[in-house]
Order: structure tokens, then C-alpha cells, then sequence
């Protein structure tokens, strides 16, 4: 039998939140929701709001480019050596829920080559309403929908709307225009998820980012407590 | 034999050892047009099954004998040419050695990981499973050589929109193929890392280099 546990090389179980030199490893925070609903603008708003005070990298999970992580780097919202690209083999949720692997290594190489990091951001392929990341790899997850997909999707619920730590309702700029009406959403949103918080934005204004970055910057306040 | 069911769990194409984002070269033979049906997916696995398939099943056999892993991992570069599948095989080793690590943990894998941290081929780490699970040289061959062919006919499902019936009528087909060439493995390995096979296939090397160069592309290798 082989039921050694003294593990001397890297650490083998994802969740461990220590690094194998025993410091804390990043925060880890997950963002999922359909394509299109603004996850990289989000992703790449964050950045420019917390970078200047938290060391932050990006994973990206792209269904069949690296359009993600080029945007991310086109607009040089984070050095280059801070940005991975994952390969998901036309699966998006498989790579972050059922087989995590790729992204844990991706995880753990932004760590030892340029961390010690605060914070890694994890964004998702861009899926349907099933989408989520396993808690193996991710700390809190965000799930970003849009109110252009249609006002009835918080009622629809699904496991991304219902269970995430935050649910991200964005684009409340195109509300008028696509005649979505942001108080039912609200409701339907406190109805399917009880206490978990709810934000509405639109990035295209200034500092659109806002409550997103402030409930990024509890979850840290958390973590490292 | 007490150990079936632990080479079904190692098998199981949900074993979460990152092998889902990779075609086994399927993604460019269907670009080039060299895979449009089950006939053809049935014809691209029984090629790779007797080059790269041999090799790595030989590979895996004999670190699950208790060949030294280091020394198999350096046979296993000499049997690949390609950069592009040097790089693959050790990425799939180093995300197997994770699963394995935590699923059936041993010395031998914690030596291999400290040794290799940017990982081992992974045939090489898959035999080392084996043997920390418990398991036979053969059922390490058997191991590779399934997943030689199943990992191109799950990608042809998803880039062909392939009958997934069909998919898998093409791997029962190859079954009797697969056992005989996990036997060739197993007997390989039976006499030392110097008699290990080196069949290799010329068409897969030189298009996983120019996949890997791709600028969109649905699978990592
Ligand atoms: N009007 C408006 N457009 C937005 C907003 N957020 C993102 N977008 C646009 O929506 C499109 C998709 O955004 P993206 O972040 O790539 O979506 P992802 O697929 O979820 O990553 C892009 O053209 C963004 O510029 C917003 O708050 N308002
Ligand atoms: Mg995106």
C-alpha cells in the first residue's frame, strides 16, 4: 500500500490555500456568465481599479482563440508575463469545473513566475446558465449576465444565477434601448438568491467597476485576515 | 484481481488528468481533410494506435513495472521528435501527476514530481499511477492504448459533429486491435528500457508542429 502522505514536491490537492514554501497563495476569484455579457470588460475594469494597489494576473479560458487574453494585452490593462491563456478543447466548463487541471497549472505558474500575487482572476470561456467553477479552483466566483439577454434570465435562474457569490447584472446602459426592466430584474435576482449580493453596472460610464471592485476588495480583506 | 474497477477509474475519460483539451492530432487531420467520417477516424486510430500508441503503452508498462521513471523519461524524449508533442506530453504528465497525487498517492509519484516539477511525459507518469493504484504493466498499456484512440474519436465528435454512436461502434471495432498492442507493450517492457519500441508516426509530428503554430485552433494539441 502506498499511503504516504508527506508530500515534499508541489502541493497535489487544489484547495490547499497555502503555496509548498508555505505562504499564503492568491485570492482566487472566478468569472463565469455567457459571451458577450462584459466578463473580459469586467475582468480588464478590475484591473485598472485594483492594480495600482493589489498584484493582480488574469487566466483567460478561450473557446477557440486568444482573443481574451489579446484584448487583455491590447489594452495593456496588465503586463504581458501577467496574462495566461487556457486551452479548453472546446469544452469552456469542463475546463473549469470538471477538469481543472489546466487551469490550476496556469494558477500556480503566474504564482511562482511573477508572484507573490494578492489576487488571480480566473475568467471563464463564456458558456450557458449551467457554468460554474469548481471550488477547486476558484475561492468566489462572479457570474456576469447582461440586461440585452433578456430581462428573464434572473427568473430563470440556473446554477451560475442562483449559487454564485456575486451576480453582476451589466450593461444597465442598454436598458432603455432593449426595454428590459431593471427592478423586475432585481427582484427576480432576490428571489433566487436569498442573501447572496446582487450589483447592477455599466461599464461604459466612469469608474462603472465600482461595486464590483469594492466586493473584490472584502473578499480580500477576508482572505488575508 | 482485486484491481479492475481501480484501471476503470483511471481510464474513465472523466479522470480529470486535462487530456479533454487535447485531439491526439485529430483537430489538424480533419483540417486537411484527411478525416471526414467514421471510416477514416477508424483508419487515423489504428495509425496512431501502432506507432505513438506502442511506444507510449511500452512506455507506461514499464514504469508500472518499476523501470526507473527517469531514465523511461528520457527514452521518451528520444522517441519524440516533435517539440510541439514534447511540450504537450509533459503538460498532460504534469496535470496526470496532480490527479494521481491526489487520488492514489505514493513516494514514487511525490520523487517523480519533485524530479520533473514541469512534468514527465505523461505515458511515463500514467504507468507510475498504475503501479501506485496497485495495478499490473499490462493494465498501464491498456490504459494508454484506449486512450491513443479515444481521445481522437472524442474530438472528431465535437469538430465533425460525428454520430457519437458511430464514434463508439469505431472504438468497440479496434477493441481486439487495442488488446493485442497492450500485449506488445507489456512483453516489451518485460526486457528493459533498451528494447522498448520506437514506432513513430512521421504525418502526426509534423502537423502537431504546424497545429501548434495555428493562430485559432479548438484544441491544445
Ligand atoms: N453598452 C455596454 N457595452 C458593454 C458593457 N460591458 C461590456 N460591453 C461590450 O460588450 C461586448 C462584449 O464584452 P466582453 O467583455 O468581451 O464579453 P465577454 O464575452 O463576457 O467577455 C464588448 O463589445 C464590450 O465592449 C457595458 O456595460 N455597456
Ligand atoms: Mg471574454
Amino acid at each position: 500500500m502506498h499511503l504516504d502522505h508527506t508530500h515534499t514536491g508541489p502541493a497535489a490537492v487544489s484547495a490547499d490555500s497555502a503555496r509548498p514554501d508555505g505562504t499564503r497563495r492568491a485570492l482566487r476569484i472566478g468569472l463565469g456568465g455567457p459571451v458577450g455579457s462584459g466578463k473580459t470588460a469586467t475582468v480588464a475594469a478590475l484591473c485598472r481599479a485594483l492594480r495600482d494597489r493589489i498584484a493582480i494576473a488574469v487566466v483567460t479560458n478561450d473557446i477557440y482563440t486568444r482573443e481574451d487574453a489579446a484584448f487583455l494585452l491590447r489594452n495593456a490593462v496588465l503586463p504581458p508575463e501577467r496574462i495566461q491563456a487556457v486551452e479548453t478543447g472546446a469544452c469552456p466548463h469542463t475546463a473549469i469545473r470538471d477538469d481543472i487541471s489546466a487551469n490550476l497549472e496556469a494558477v500556480e505558474d503566474l504564482e511562482d513566475s511573477v508572484g507573490p500575487l494578492d489576487l488571480i482572476l480566473v475568467e471563464s470561456g463564456g458558456d450557458n446558465l449551467t457554468a460554474t467553477f469548481s471550488k477547486g479552483l476558484v475561492d468566489a466566483q462572479v457570474f456576469v449576465i447582461d440586461v440585452a439577454g433578456g430581462d428573464d434570465i434572473p427568473r430563470k435562474g440556473g446554477p451560475g444565477v442562483t449559487t454564485a457569490d456575486l451576480l453582476v447584472v451589466n450593461k444597465t446602459d442598454l436598458a432603455p434601448y432593449v426595454g428590459s426592466d431593471l427592478g423586475r430584474m432585481a427582484r427576480d435576482a432576490a428571489a433566487q438568491r436569498g442573501d447572496l449580493p446582487v450589483v447592477f453596472t455599466s461599464l461604459t460610464g466612469a469608474d462603472g467597476v465600482a461595486p464590483v471592485a469594492d466586493w473584490v476588495r472584502e473578499r480580500l480583506a477576508d482572505w488575508t485576515a | 484481481m482485486t484491481t479492475r474497477a481501480a484501471l476503470l477509474v483511471l481510464a474513465d475519460g472523466r479522470f480529470p488528468a486535462g487530456g479533454h483539451a487535447h485531439s491526439g492530432g485529430a483537430e489538424p487531420a480533419v483540417k486537411a481533410g484527411r478525416i471526414r467520417d467514421a471510416r477514416d477516424l477508424e483508419e487515423f486510430c489504428l495509425g496512431r494506435l501502432h506507432t505513438t500508441g506502442l511506444t507510449s503503452a511500452a512506455l507506461a508498462a514499464a514504469a508500472a513495472q518499476g523501470l526507473d521513471p527517469l531514465a523511461l523519461d528520457e527514452a521518451a524524449d528520444a522517441r519524440t521528435p516533435s517539440p510541439a508533442l514534447r511540450n504537450a506530453a509533459r503538460r498532460l504528465g504534469r496535470q496526470l501527476m496532480r490527479a494521481a497525487r491526489a487520488t492514489w498517492p505514493s513516494p514514487e509519484l511525490a520523487a517523480l514530481a519533485e524530479a520533473r516539477p514541469r512534468g514527465a511525459h505523461q505515458p511515463v507518469v500514467l504507468g507510475l499511477t498504475a503501479r501506485s493504484a496497485g495495478l499490473e504493466p499490462a493494465d498501464a498499456a491498456h490504459c494508454v492504448v484506449y486512450e491513443t484512440v479515444s481521445g481522437p474519436a472524442t474530438a472528431v465528435v465535437r469538430l465533425l459533429s460525428l454520430d457519437p454512436f458511430e464514434a463508439s461502434a469505431v472504438l468497440a471495432r479496434l477493441a481486439p486491435a487495442l488488446d493485442r498492442v497492450a500485449g506488445q507493450a507489456a512483453e516489451a517492457a518485460r526486457h528493459g528500457i533498451d528494447a522498448l519500441p520506437a514506432a513513430s508516426a512521421p504525418l502526426l509530428d509534423i502537423s502537431a508542429e504546424a497545429h501548434a503554430a495555428w493562430p485559432v485552433r479548438l484544441f491544445a494539441s
